[in-house]
């Protein structure tokens, strides 16, 4: 089964490496979501949900004073942060909530690490009137505090994870051992453009309205398309939504992920630059892991970037050189965090502030009059206690 | 035809019961692994199967993540677990083994590499848990090539128009999932788990074993009237307790033994 000629390969990468029990499962929602993409009604409702309660479109916001202080092109901030639940994560969690009422399923599950995407799933399970449980790693439990209040406010079951590592990936092995043992009756929120097929393919539809609207956007305030468009990647879902419009345009796309407290000392969450080709959560992409194939665990200060992985498309795109990928370390983007702060009254998400951290570098090596997008992908109120934290040790997460 | 396979064959030819024990590799520590390898045939196992720890096994309940997590803290890797193997082999241990593991590990030392490695060991077959019919093209061939049997698996969601695609990858035997979700929690549903069964058996004639949630005697002898035998994996690692050396291979010993007379 394919969805408009996608077979959930791209490239070497993709796939569907999940036990046989998942098999049948993944071509249920497969059909079921090659069937919506081709519903006028579906999509109306989707866009009138993301309209009327998630407040999109969100603006394209001129960062001017940013601009003047990096000395390079005119820096434009696409408001992600503004969405109701304060992330992108919201475009996805609407999408695949109302497919999952569509298939007759009243029960939602989801994984967590910083609780974005916990709160956006949540939220969309309160406002459709599913029953909502989300897995999150006990270190993550402790770390995001304030999410896992909104979200128990919110209805959803919070479901510690004390296996392995205690993050992101361990949520998302509870959550799929879960899902295995309620296949009937339970659908699966993944929260990025990862998993197996049809997942990437699936939340990059639901996010690739961020790339939309900054296509209309610039079009009808430069009158032609952005020179560059920037975001930051965890798991690759802003990074893929703010790029799939562009692909086959002459847009420089650039992705930043984080290199924690730096590529050389392995601590760190940057699965292109610093992992080899392997195989996690269902699909093959890029993987953080140690001479004998074990997984390792990422490093991030932002807790959003804290996955050893990242989605199939964004690795075919860095494969084939069609996006340029960078890093930025923790201090980069707390640098990024304050400087956004300080310049143009923006708290932005620790997530963002990484690819605001190489927007300013980027913005020095083009010419002035060219328009940069960085995805601004989330608000920054989640991460005050983090950030007031690492300051006061001075360093290290 | 390799070991494993005829071996079975010739258990249900004989009008007997198929009994295979799981052990993760290097749990609890590397010579209590070869010392329950060694028990496991002498109270009548008709093979085994060795688990290769990987960091994020999320096919598999508590019990199988921990012990997984406490062979790599301990040092476990696919060297020293194949090493333990080709330790007991020479040491007499002489009932057919497959590994069972997840396919990063497989897919980091290379298809070919592996499969080698594996054969060397002394291994008969090997089961990638999250590598379906749809992407074995790349490891399965491989494997057979080198002399080892590739085991897949059907679950209860497993539809008609699947069941060939599994069969036609499958040597050695077939593992029937027995209950939709992970090793060792849910109890299996005799009468569903016999259809499942039935279901299987038009598509092939390998012996046919059912796995997750078998734990006791008389649980395991209702389940192979229905099929040709059981993996028993969680119960069997549980009866340990904390115990490692001796008094761990004494009760796995006795466990199994516990097992095999209810088959018989
Ligand atoms: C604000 C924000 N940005 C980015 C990310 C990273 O995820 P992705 O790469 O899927 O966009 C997260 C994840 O939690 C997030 O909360």
């Amino acid at each position: 089964m394919t969805i408009r000629g996608e077979t959930g390969r791209f490239g070497p990468f993709g796939g569907q490496y999940v036990a046989e029990v998942l098999m049948p499962v993944l071509s249920e929602l497969e059909e079921a979501f090659a069937a919506v993409l081709e519903d006028e009604g579906f999509w109306d409702e989707y866009h009138r949900i993301l309209r009327e309660y998630v407040g999109r479109p969100n603006p394209l916001t001129f960062a001017a004073n940013l601009t003047r202080m990096a000395g390079g092109c005119e820096i434009y901030l696409k408001r992600e942060d503004l969405n109701h639940t304060g992330a992108h994560k919201i475009n996805n969690t609407i999408g695949q909530v109302l497919l999952a009422t569509r298939m007759g399923k009243k029960r939602v599950i989801a994984e967590t690490g910083a609780g974005q995407h916990g709160v956006a799933t949540a939220t969309a399970a309160a406002l459709f009137g599913c029953q909502c449980a989300v897995f999150m790693g006990e270190e993550d439990v402790r770390r995001q505090a304030p999410n896992v209040e909104r979200m128990r406010l919110l209805g959803a079951e919070v479901v510690p994870v004390t296996s392995g590592s205690r993050t992101l990936k361990d949520a998302m092995n509870e959550a799929m051992r879960h899902w295995v043992s309620h296949v009937d009756n339970t659908f699966y929120v993944i929260g990025s453009a990862a998993g197996p097929h049809p997942y990437p393919v699936m939340v990059r539809e639901f996010q690739r309205v961020i790339g939309d609207e900054i296509k209309a956007q610039s079009l009808e305030r430069f009158g032609k398309l952005p020179d560059c468009v920037l975001a930051c990647i965890g798991g690759g879902s802003n990074a893929i939504g703010a790029f799939a419009s562009f692909l086959d345009d002459e847009v420089k796309l650039v992705a930043v992920e984080a290199s924690g407290e730096g590529l050389e000392t392995g601590r760190h969450a940057a699965a292109i630059a610093g992992g080899q080709v392997g195989v996690l959560h269902g699909q093959k992409s890029y993987l953080l892991q140690d001479c004998n194939g074990q997984v390792l665990e990422a490093h991030s200060i932002s807790a959003g970037l804290d996955y050893p992985g990242v989605g199939p498309q964004i690795a075919e795109l860095a494969r084939t050189g069609r996006i340029e990928v960078l890093t930025a370390t923790d201090e980069d983007a707390l640098a990024g965090f304050h400087l956004l702060t300080r310049t143009e009254g923006i708290i932005p998400a620790l997530e963002s502030a990484h690819a605001l951290a190489r927007a300013v570098d980027v913005a020095k090596t083009l010419p002035k009059e060219a328009k940069l997008v960085v995805n601004l992908s989330g608000r920054g109120d989640k991460d005050l206690a983090t950030v007031l934290a690492f300051e006061k040790k001075g360093g290290a997460a | 035809m390799n070991r494993l396979e005829k071996r079975l064959r010739e258990k249900r030819a004989a009008g007997g019961k198929i009994l295979l024990p799981f052990l993760t590799g290097g749990y609890p520590d590397m010579e209590t692994f070869i010392g329950l390898l060694l028990e496991l045939e002498r109270v009548g196992a008709d093979g085994v199967e060795v688990g290769l720890p990987f960091s994020d096994p999320a096919a598999d309940g508590p019990v199988i993540q921990a012990s997984s997590q406490v062979a790599i803290e301990r040092g476990a890797s696919l060297t020293s677990i194949f090493e333990a193997v080709a330790t007991a082999r020479s040491r007499g241990l002489t009932i057919p083994l497959l590994y069972m593991t997840y396919y990063n590990p497989v897919f980091h030392l290379g298809a070919e590499e592996f499969s080698k490695c594996a054969v060397k060991s002394g291994a008969d077959g090997v089961l990638v848990v999250d590598l379906p019919p749809e992407e074995a093209a790349e490891f399965a061939p491989a494997a057979r090539e080198a002399g080892l049997d590739t085991i897949f698996l059907v679950a209860p969601t497993t539809p008609e128009e699947r069941m060939d695609k599994v069969t036609r990858e499958s040597s050695g035997f077939l593992y029937c999932v027995s209950v939709t979700g992970v090793t060792g929690e849910k109890k299996p549903v005799v009468e569903m788990v016999g259809d499942l069964v039935k279901r299987i058996r038009p598509h092939t004639d390998l012996p046919v074993l059912i796995g997750f949630g078998v734990s006791t005697g008389e649980g395991a002898a209702e389940l192979a009237k229905v099929s040709d035998g059981v993996i028993v994996g969680s119960a069997l690692l549980s009866s340990l307790g904390d115990e490692r050396g001796d008094e761990a291979v004494k009760r796995g010993g006795d466990f199994i033994a516990g097992i095999r007379k209810a088959l018989d």
